[in-house]
């Protein structure tokens, strides 16, 4: 985790109290904008993510695509998708996505996780994992809708792309911003960067015949704070599986936060009841019994 | 149930006849052999382990003082899952070696139309029927049973993870891995109960074995019969005038 200073704590997994510090410091929403239209798969973040966050060497896969891996590692937290598009007309377009932690303003993860301060959310959206308090029951990689928490099975713990909290915190811009030689890749407070996504979005659609061009910020998860302008917003899948309309399970929505609780104090009535029985009804004995005592 | 699994119980019994032995005194009767026994416990001690990890990862806000008796947070996530292979193992045995007195009768059927009089003002015996277990116990094993086929198939996909079986089922295996160990629990409160406080010198039988005849046609007429060839009424009711002689 990074510097308690500057990054306020807005929501903590699972924690029964109050939010140490909550709402002490004004505190802008930080974006990372990711414009897929100008990406052009260098991976020149790909590989600052690892340099910055000082990771070890992840095995490269080979599958005749300009794609790293199949998907990100938990050493891997940034990673190029690529897709060899074929539109209605035989043309082929080349898609490229900066795949990484969407810090989904509602986090699936944050929800999903069951132990207390493994996931914390600061008021700036950043949605940061604490490795020192995670269990490793990888419930936070069923939790999120974008395949992001990877678990690291020696150290039983899950990590995954910090949006740089460290870096952030110190007031820098993430490495793989840092990194991006077209320009692709913007950081700033989330009203900016939607300001920018849009007009670019408008440009694409009024001058370069990208009927469909748009910004992708999901509602259904409250928006992310890493937002893609893409050739064509109707069709997100297109982009190496960006869900249209990512959801939560119920799940860990409404059985997690109310059933849990309710349920388990519940089956604790069992003790109580089986108390209550023995003072009440009470035990029986094996027949026959001497006669009870009588009263003068 | 096959002649195979027959012989299996068969010859695990008679090993652990030959290891372990009962107390039986004049008038006891012997109600668990020790193989019975030894399953009973193992199956307790894995639910137990389980039961006190999976708290940690259920509720760890209330229940994380459990996990440091396992090392911490992430290893007990790490090692409830052998736990659970462990009581699956034993109890699966033990459903084998129950298999025959657990059968549901039309007895039974009749004793749950009547759990509310059992419960809350229980005659002082039991109805003639009543055999080895009676149905309430037959209830728990069976609990037990299907609670145990639905922790194994969803503790393997929680065990294995969403990157094989997918977010959803993982999301909705651990809903259903939670509410089986709910009811378990609730079980275990009653089961633990009545073995103990609530029905006096039952606890002897899982321990060495023996239980007092007087137990034995009180609780369980007809099982009382089946081992002794006496009507447990009679035998109740020559105690009772005995007692009251001897009082004179």
């Amino acid at each position: 985790m990074s510097d308690r200073r500057t990054l306020q704590i807005k929501q903590i997994s699972a924690h029964p109290g109050p939010i140490p510090g909550e709402g002490v410091q004004r505190d802008l929403e930080v974006c990372k904008l990711v414009d897929t239209t100008t990406c052009i798969g260098c991976k020149a973040c790909e590989v600052a993510c690892v340099e910055w966050n000082d990771m070890p060497f992840t095995p490269t896969t080979f599958d005749n695509t300009y794609q790293t891996m199949p998907e990100t590692a938990w050493s891997f937290w940034n990673l190029i998708k690529f897709n060899e598009h074929q539109r209605e007309d035989g043309t082929i377009q080349w898609l490229m996505r900066k795949d990484q932690c969407m810090h989904c303003a509602d986090p699936g993860c944050l929800r999903a996780c069951p132990a207390d301060g493994a996931i914390v959310q600061y008021s700036n959206g950043i949605v940061d994992f604490n490795q020192e308090n995670c269990i490793g029951c990888e419930f936070c990689v069923s939790g999120c809708p974008f395949n992001i928490p990877k678990f690291n099975p020696t150290t039983k713990k899950v990590y995954k792309c910090t949006l740089c909290s460290d870096r952030v915190g110190q007031g820098l811009e993430p490495a793989c911003i840092k990194a991006c030689p077209t320009g692709c890749l913007k950081f700033g407070s989330k009203d900016d960067m939607k300001f920018i996504a849009e007009e670019r979005a408008q440009q694409l659609r009024e001058h370069f015949g990208y009927a469909n061009a748009g910004v992708y910020d999901p509602a259904s998860i409250g928006g992310t704070h890493v937002i893609y302008v893409l050739h064509d917003a109707t069709r997100p899948e297109l982009y190496g599986g960006l869900p249209k309309d990512p959801q939560i399970p119920w799940s860990y929505t409404v059985w997690k936060w109310l059933a849990k609780p309710v349920l388990g104090t519940l089956a604790l009535f069992g003790l109580l009841g089986v108390c209550l029985h023995y003072v009440t009804v009470g035990p029986r004995k094996s027949q026959p019994e001497p006669p009870p005592r009588k009263e003068r | 149930m096959g002649t195979a699994v027959d012989r299996f119980d068969d010859k695990a019994r008679g090993l652990f006849d030959r290891i372990g032995t009962n107390d039986v005194y004049q008038g006891e009767l012997l109600r668990h052999r020790p193989y019975t026994r030894f399953l009973h416990w193992m199956v307790a001690l894995f639910f137990f382990l389980a039961l006190f990890s999976g708290f940690g990862i259920y509720l760890p806000w209330l229940f994380r003082w459990f996990t440091p008796i396992f090392g911490g947070g992430a290893l007990a996530r790490s090692m409830h899952p052998w736990f659970g292979v462990g009581f699956c193992f034993f109890f699966g045995l033990q459903v084998l070696n129950w298999l025959e007195p657990m059968l549901w009768s039309k007895a039974d059927t009749e004793w749950i139309r009547g759990l509310k009089n059992h419960v809350l003002k229980p005659e002082k015996l039991e109805p003639t029927e009543t055999g080895f277990f009676n149905a309430g116990q037959k209830v728990q094993f069976w609990e037990i049973t299907i609670g145990s086929v639905v922790f194994l198939i969803t503790g393997i996909i929680l065990w294995i993870g969403a990157g094989t079986f997918g977010r959803i089922t993982v999301a909705v295996s651990y809903v259903l891995h939670d509410i089986s160990a709910l009811v378990m629990l609730l079980g275990i409160f009653i089961h633990m109960y009545l073995s103990t406080f609530g029905q006096p010198g039952t606890f002897h039988s899982m321990t060495r074995g023996s239980v007092a005849e007087s137990w034995a046609w009180t609780f369980h007429p007809s099982w009382y019969k089946q081992v002794t060839g006496r009507d447990p009424r009679q035998a109740h009711e020559e105690a009772r005038r005995q007692m009251e002689t001897g009082r004179r």
